[in-house]
């Protein structure tokens, strides 16, 4: 049984039809990468997967069962993380704050719940060492470089046992060094069991650490390929259009 | 543990040794904080003017009216900064001020106990926030125009309601009901009292709580907060409501203080209350502030009003005075922002 199954997806903002039916499953411990032109609803599919939008049609379904997302909080509970094309971090808090914004740990204190700083601390500097990164959980998100920045955003993803970690364009703004680390980073997590989908401009990447590859157009899917029997020529012309379907 | 055999130099730190560094030391952080200069400033300026005119300026009497002058002001910047953390803006709380001391006016005018007018005072001001966070968070209108709108209605409301009469006769729980806008507790005025404790909470509300870092977060990336399911609508509805609240305090304290109810009453407050938290460090955009810097920008403005009293400088030079100040406020926050950038 597939880990995340998405049954007749379908998005429209209006008069526009972001998706248009799209079917998708990912197995456990999976690493698929979907690609498609700006516009071709790649993003849109993430946040419906990742609770942001709701589905105008079709059905979600995690482990076989149904389920229905109102909020990202919702999709975080059934093990669903995401890394936001933009990182969605907020530059005055520090990197600790931005891991845990949503979920802190809380200490009762008499009548009140007090933010834990110290565990919070002591929690993201595991992560940050897990990710072999070097960031600091009490700097502030402004001050960081861009590699920094995206282990902030990937450890926010390691906080919980997630099931499934969406990215979107995790290695767009990073250097070359940075973009190794990403790419193990997908492995360690595919190594642990995690389905990864992989969302990419970037051919190689998706080459190098997929196992499959799925191509949107227009709101649609127009390919669901192993990397094995594709190659990156048919998949470019999958993306522009110059190959129908495959 | 694995090495990559060829790790650059920098590499030999371990990374745990890099992981638990602090930012800055709490040297660094306090000389980087407007508050500190600020309070800097502040103790300058009364070390002067308690050495240039001892039997005036450092009296009991004269810190006394010193503190409560601005513990009004003071009040309304605590509950504006959560507003203003969040990057929104509160341009009502100075009609909101007229219009609750006139409601608890005409409360203990009918007669009513003296509880029961504070509880409709705070009230009037919880509802007339919650529609500017209404407005605001929900139906997603800018800051600006609906406090605007806020501050044109609540001055008209607080006319009609008070058929635009001073309402002084309070009725028989009037002198309770004056005594803790008025009175004093081991001689520091109760309005004092009154902002030390709700500083106290608030300063523990905006560091130790998530509903604290929230305010921060939504101002410093709204759409992040969102995206990581913070709720960033009730949020902000919430920070509206506390500035009216606030609002609501300072008005039932004046009112007690000046034993009536004019519907002028804290009109052009709503400038002093946001270049009382401006001069203390918050931005305008969001994200940045906090209690203190609110207090001891309100005290900053006032210190220099009684100052220039003192000193017999024309009192219509107040303003310029105050205007230079903001300028610089946020002239020291930008050179400060280039700096840690």
């Amino acid at each position: 049984m597939a880990l995340l199954e998405l049954q007749g997806i379908a998005k429209h903002f209006g008069a526009i039809e972001a998706l248009k039916g799209v079917d998708l499953s990912i197995d456990a411990g999976e690493v698929v990468g979907l690609m498609g032109d700006n516009g071709a609803g790649k993003s849109t599919l993430v946040r419906v997967i990742a609770g942001n939008f709701r589905p105008s049609e079709g059905q979600i379904r995690i482990a076989g069962k149904a389920k229905h997302f109102h909020n990202p909080v919702d999709a975080r509970s059934e093990g669903i993380e995401v890394v936001y094309q933009d990182l969605a971090l907020c530059d005055n808090l520090t990197a600790a704050a931005n891991v845990f914004l949503g979920r802190e740990i809380k200490r009762q204190v008499g009548p009140f719940r007090v933010l834990d700083y110290p565990a919070m601390y002591s929690r993201v500097a595991e992560l940050f060492n897990e990710l072999k990164s070097e960031t600091r959980p009490r700097d502030l998100v402004k001050q960081m470089s861009g590699g920094q920045r995206q282990a902030v955003a990937i450890a926010r993803t390691r906080l919980s046992n997630a099931r499934i970690v969406l990215m979107d364009e995790p290695t767009a703004a990073i250097s070359v060094r940075q973009v190794a680390e990403v790419l193990d980073l997908i492995r360690r997590l595919r190594d642990q069991g995690i389905a990864v989908m992989l969302i990419s401009h970037r051919m190689p990447d998706v080459f190098s650490v997929c196992d499959r590859v799925v191509v949107m157009r227009r709101g649609t899917k127009v390919a669901d390929k192993n990397v094995h029997e594709t190659s990156p020529e048919e998949v470019t012309g999958l993306i522009t259009g110059a190959i129908h379907t495959a | 543990m694995t090495t990559v055999p060829s790790r650059p130099l920098q590499s030999s730190v371990a990374i745990e040794d890099v992981t638990s560094l602090k930012e800055r030391s709490f040297g660094q952080r306090l000389l980087s904080s407007q508050p500190f200069w600020v309070t800097v400033a502040l103790l300058i300026i009364c070390v002067v003017m308690a050495w240039d005119q001892p039997e005036a300026f450092a009296t009991a009497d004269n810190f006394y009216n010193i503190t409560r002058n601005f513990a009004f002001i003071g009040i309304m910047a605590v509950g504006m900064t959560a507003v203003i953390l969040t990057g929104g803006i509160d341009l009502s709380v100075g009609s909101i001020m007229g219009l609750v001391g006139v409601v608890c006016g005409l409360v203990l005018h009918a007669e009513h106990y003296w509880a029961v007018a504070i509880a409709a005072g705070l009230l009037a001001g919880a509802a007339a926030g919650a529609v500017n966070g209404f407005l605001i968070a929900y139906v997603g209108l800018p800051a600006f125009v609906v406090t605007l709108g806020m501050l044109s209605v609540a001055r008209s409301l607080a006319v009609v309601l008070s058929e635009n009469r001073m309402i002084y006769e309070f009725g028989p729980w009037g002198e309770t009901f004056n005594a803790i806008g008025g009175g004093s507790i081991l001689g520091v005025a109760n309005p004092a009292w009154a902002l030390l404790v709700l500083a106290l909470i608030f300063g523990f509300i905006f560091n130790f709580t998530a509903w604290g870092n929230y305010l921060y977060a939504i101002g410093s990336n709204e759409t992040a907060a969102r995206l990581t399911g913070v709720p960033v609508r009730r949020i902000k509805m919430q920070a509206y409501i506390v500035s009216g609240l606030t609002a609501a305090l300072a008005s039932v304290l004046t009112v007690g203080w000046q034993g009536s109810a004019i519907n002028a009453l804290g009109q052009g407050y709503e400038l002093r209350v946001i270049a009382s938290t401006v001069i203390g460090g918050a931005d305008l955009m969001g994200g940045q502030g906090g209690a203190y810097g609110a207090v001891v920008g309100a005290a900053l403005i006032e210190v220099i009003r009684n100052s220039l009293l003192m000193a017999g400088v024309d009192a219509n030079w107040q303003g310029a005075f105050v205007g230079l100040f903001i300028v610089l406020a946020v002239l020291l926050q930008r050179i400060r922002g280039k700096r840690s950038a």
